[in-house]
């Protein structure tokens, strides 16, 4: 789109590819083909050299033509996951896909886990790895999918066409039977699913018309409900081996410290523990049960050795991160076009994002059995490959000696797509003999957290007379998830194209903008994490809150604002007409006390915007009225899960925004649980409505789109509500309150105007 | 050794008395549904019902049990109110993860067996000690209110195959 051609200029050749093979969104994070190497794995659609071992795994049914479609005897229609099922209900979106093309019903089909594989589940958008992540799933595997349920579709169709010595060009399927038009004659899939086995694979395959889909686009239900609604689906912590035990740990709660002595006396006493297992800088009790391990752990008398962040905490990081900003080197993910104008208002602005946790209710956990040069893992993981990867070094054997049973993720996040847990939990099993199953405490799982980076950002615009920006700068300053995660990913000039995500690409139409980034390291032991929304989340909140102060200065409306400074016809600026709309934004005025704020943006291929409705009292609280988001991510595979998504997306956010940030004091994370790493209950929680737009466009990400447009529209609602401009995450009500003339303008906002939407 | 009646079965468990019942029920009965959230009574996933009555189990130790019947999301289908929660569930689809969805509507149905039209007010007060990471919380509200009045709130998701 025309509005972001000036950013092409910046990225490489490797990226502009990653971004094509996105399907038309310019989501630059986590598209990663640029760093992956000639060796990129591709999923297909057809069969692959792994595919007959992996089918003879899986059954060996009569009819498994590629990776996702097993076709058994009795036409049972079985496919295979090449995502993570986490629940923004990509197993139903995979399944609809697939289906769709098959000519089976949603409900005459079973869903199971992949097994790891990057060359039969590899997603090209991620740099061929098997990878659940940065709301890639549908918009990178909308096409193969399909593709390979045309391929199913068709060998089952010539060998029924074969039986009947008919065109197959006149057979129909729906619902596992093909039917031979003219005649009438019907075989089921079961009936043909031998001989199509046999057959040679379509070169080429015809898709069907949107029009004539009958899945794609219905609200069907989730293909894992029912049995989430009656306790009978299993998470990675709910598997049972047969003679495993159960271990709690505790890691060194100063990150990067060690374990010393360790008195295990009184813990061996206590009936049900069995054995007391140590690592360099971790303790884990093994008992009969949870209760008993956990139990025993308590009773250890541990003395930890300090590491070199005895004495870190959150201000010297933030400290560090000003200087970075102060000093660079700054890398440039986008140049300004031409001169800008002398002249013009110049509005200067910094803020400070917090670490996050993501505290997925599921609290990490792995199962791990290691016997003679073998290893086998049962864990609900994002990275299955990267799971048998790190086991096969831990244990020195051949990534062929490991099994990784994936599991129903209890969320994920971003924090299963690391395996730090993991490997502890084969670090522990390779000490004993028996199955392991290792369980953090919710404790452990907020305090060795893999945390959303910290971000300093500097921001500056000069406003010309008609209020407009003409420049616009902003540094962004943070360590880098992509550098250490996926380091070949990185740009040729050491740009990582995630921490400048919805900063480089803006929707607004604007020559004169430069976008830098300054890479600064963190302290050992403090290891960044990818967490929903990555760049975005982060990115949004400063652009989104600046735009917003921009518009203040000027005099104009927020909305208007906006409005004047994308191209007519944009995307976003649907989705920003259509949220505005369906919120009344100026049609009547609001009570004291209350505001309105917009955001708008696009992330993850998508486009998004949110209106969020929000009271501030005079003590400083902030209560959630009433929040409106428009969302146009292209086609929509099920409606209803992407307003789930967005919903719950939005709620992720806000609830970040409003509650969460992790802090250090002496190297040690201060929160622990759900007391002090709040979350939004339900109390808390408004009315959200979703409005979708309508077009023919590829799939878009969804995912993380809610939760990366939350933050700047309550931001934002609360500066239209009270005034005060907030530079930090998360909005504390001591923040609030904190200075005296925040706390004036708080106590006195009756008579603010700009509440009046 | 504890004799408990869980679901409707007398189940042994040999096990010490100050045994938070979560564990109990996960690692010694076996039924895996009850969650292990946060281990202080603070997310609601762990939540079971004593005579009906909504627990947090993982601070209830098992000798606090006593002869009350325990009920789990296993067995909160066959009650009457569980039937309907779970059936609300599914028209709406309000899981997501689904990890913290066992403890909603063991809430849920406490909260409809003692409120059967309950107000937001009463929804707030029943549900607000269950966190859902996914956020839910706009479709359980919802649910809730559809599996007390049997009318129809929110989007409906439909059943493949149900009209053919």
């Amino acid at each position: 789109m025309s509005a972001r051609h000036p950013m092409d200029e910046s990225i490489d050749a490797g990226r502009r590819q990653a971004l094509r093979l996105a399907g038309g969104g310019l989501a630059v994070a986590f598209l990663w083909s640029a760093g992956a190497g000639p060796a990129l794995a591709q999923m297909s659609a057809r069969r692959q050299p792994d595919d007959a071992a992996a089918a003879a795994a899986d059954g060996n049914p009569p009819f498994a033509p590629n990776a996702f479609v097993r076709v058994g005897a009795d036409g049972s229609v079985r496919l295979v996951m090449p995502s993570a099922e986490m629940g923004q209900a990509i197993y139903t979106g995979i399944a609809m896909m697939l289906a769709e093309e098959l000519g089976v019903g949603l409900d005459q089909v079973k869903v199971e886990h992949s097994p790891p594989n990057d060359a039969l589940y590899g997603l090209p958008l991620l740099g061929g790895g098997q990878v659940t992540g940065g709301s890639t799933s549908t918009r990178g595997q909308w096409q193969v999918l399909r593709e390979a349920g045309a391929v199913a579709r068709e060998m089952l169709v010539a060998a029924a066409a074969a039986q009947w010595h008919v065109d197959p060009a006149s057979c129909s399927v729906a619902r596992g039977v093909i039917t031979h038009v003219p005649s009438g004659r019907t075989l089921g899939f079961g009936a043909v699913a031998d001989a199509a086995g046999k057959l040679p694979q379509p070169a080429k395959v015809t898709l069907k018309q949107r029009k004539d889909f009958t899945l794609i686009g219905k609200p069907l239900r989730r293909v894992d409900s029912a049995d989430k609604v009656n306790g009978g689906t299993q998470f990675g912590i709910d598997v049972k081996v047969p003679g495993m035990k159960i271990a709690a740990v505790k890691t060194s709660p100063e990150l990067a410290g060690t374990l010393g002595r360790v008195d295990e006396m009184q813990a061996r006493a206590i009936p049900g523990v069995i054995d007391v297992l140590k690592l360099g800088d971790a303790v884990a009790v093994v008992g009969e049960h949870y209760w008993a391990a956990q139990r025993g752990l308590e009773s250890l008398v541990i003395e930890w050795t300090p590491g070199v962040n005895a004495h870190l905490d959150t201000e010297t990081l933030v400290a560090g991160l000003r200087e970075s900003s102060e000093k660079g080197p700054a890398i440039v993910g986008r140049k300004p076009k031409g001169e800008a104008a002398a002249g013009g208002k110049l509005v200067e602005a910094s803020f400070v994002s917090p670490m996050l946790a993501h505290a997925t209710m599921e609290p990490l956990n792995a199962t791990v059995h290691v016997t003679p040069g073998h290893c086998e893992i049962w864990t609900g993981t994002q990275v299955p490959t990267r799971v048998v990867k790190e086991a096969a070094r831990i244990c020195g054997i051949p990534a062929e000696a490991v099994t990784v049973n994936n599991q129903y993720l209890g969320g994920g996040f971003g924090r299963r797509l690391e395996t730090d847990q993991v490997e502890q939990a084969v670090a522990f099993a390779k000490q004993v003999t028996y199955p392991l199953k290792v369980i953090w405490s919710r404790e452990e799982d907020i305090r060795h957290d893999r945390v959303r980076p910290l971000y300093f950002d500097r921001i500056s615009a000069t406003l010309g007379a008609d209020g407009k920006p003409t420049s616009w700068k902003h540094r962004i300053t943070s360590g880098t998830v992509l550098g250490r995660w996926m380091p070949g990913a990185m740009g040729k000039d050491g740009m990582d194209s995630d921490a400048i995500e919805s900063a480089a690409d803006l929707p607004y139409d604007m020559d004169n903008v430069l976008v830098e980034w300054v890479r600064h390291e963190m302290p050992p032991g403090l290891v960044v994490g990818w967490w929903r929304g990555v760049g975005p989340t982060h990115n949004l909140f400063i652009v989104e809150s600046f735009i917003d102060e921009l518009a203040h200065v000027a005099g104009k409306d927020p909305l208007a604002y906006r409005r004047s400074l994308m191209k007519p016809g944009s995307r976003a600026l649907g989705v920003l007409d259509l949220a505005a709309e369906k919120i009344g934004w100026g049609s009547q005025p609001l009570p004291a006390r209350v505001g309105r704020g917009i955001a708008v943006g696009s992330p993850f291929g998508s486009h998004v915007c949110a209106i969020v409705e929000a009271e501030v009292t005079p003590q400083g609280t902030v209560r959630l009225r009433k929040a409106v988001v428009a969302v146009d991510n292209g086609i929509t595979v099920n409606p209803s899960s992407v307003q789930a998504q967005m919903q719950g997306g939005l709620l992720f956010g806000l609830s970040a925004a409003m509650y969460s940030g992790i802090t250090l004091k002496n190297g040690v994370i201060e929160q622990s649980n759900f007391h002090d790493y709040r979350n939004l209950r339900i109390n808390e929680v408004p009315e959200i409505a979703v409005y979708s737009v309508e077009n023919d466009e590829a799939p878009g990400g969804i995912g993380e789109v809610g939760t990366a447009i939350a933050a700047p529209a309550l931001a934002n609602a609360i500066f239209a509500a009270t005034g005060v401009r907030l530079r930090e995450l998360p909005i504390s009500r001591t923040q609030l309150a904190a200075s005296p003339d925040a706390l004036k303008r708080v106590a006195s906002t009756g008579e603010h105007k700009e509440d009046v939407a | 050794m504890v004799t408990l009646r869980v679901n409707g079965e007398d189940r042994q468990a040999d096990v010490p008395p100050d045994m938070p019942l979560l564990w109990v029920l996960r690692d010694v009965v076996g039924l895996t549904g009850t969650k292990f959230g946060c281990g202080i009574a603070q997310c609601g996933a762990c939540t079971v019902h004593l005579d009906g009555q909504p627990v947090r189990s993982c601070q209830l130790p098992v000798s606090a049990v006593g002869d009350r019947a325990i009920t789990t999301i296993e067995g909160i289908g066959s009650t009457a109110e569980g039937a309907k929660v779970q059936q609300a569930w599914l028209a709406l689809d309000v899981v997501q993860c689904g990890y913290c969805q066992s403890g909603q509507i063991m809430s849920a149905t406490a909260l409809l067996a003692r409120t059967p039209n309950p107000s937001d007010r009463d929804i707030d007060a029943a549900m607000a000690g269950n966190i859902c990471r996914c956020g839910t919380y706009v479709r359980i509200r919802e649910a809730i209110k559809q599996a007390a009045t049997g009318e129809v709130h929110g989007l409906q998701v439909v059943v493949d195959g149900s009209t053919t």
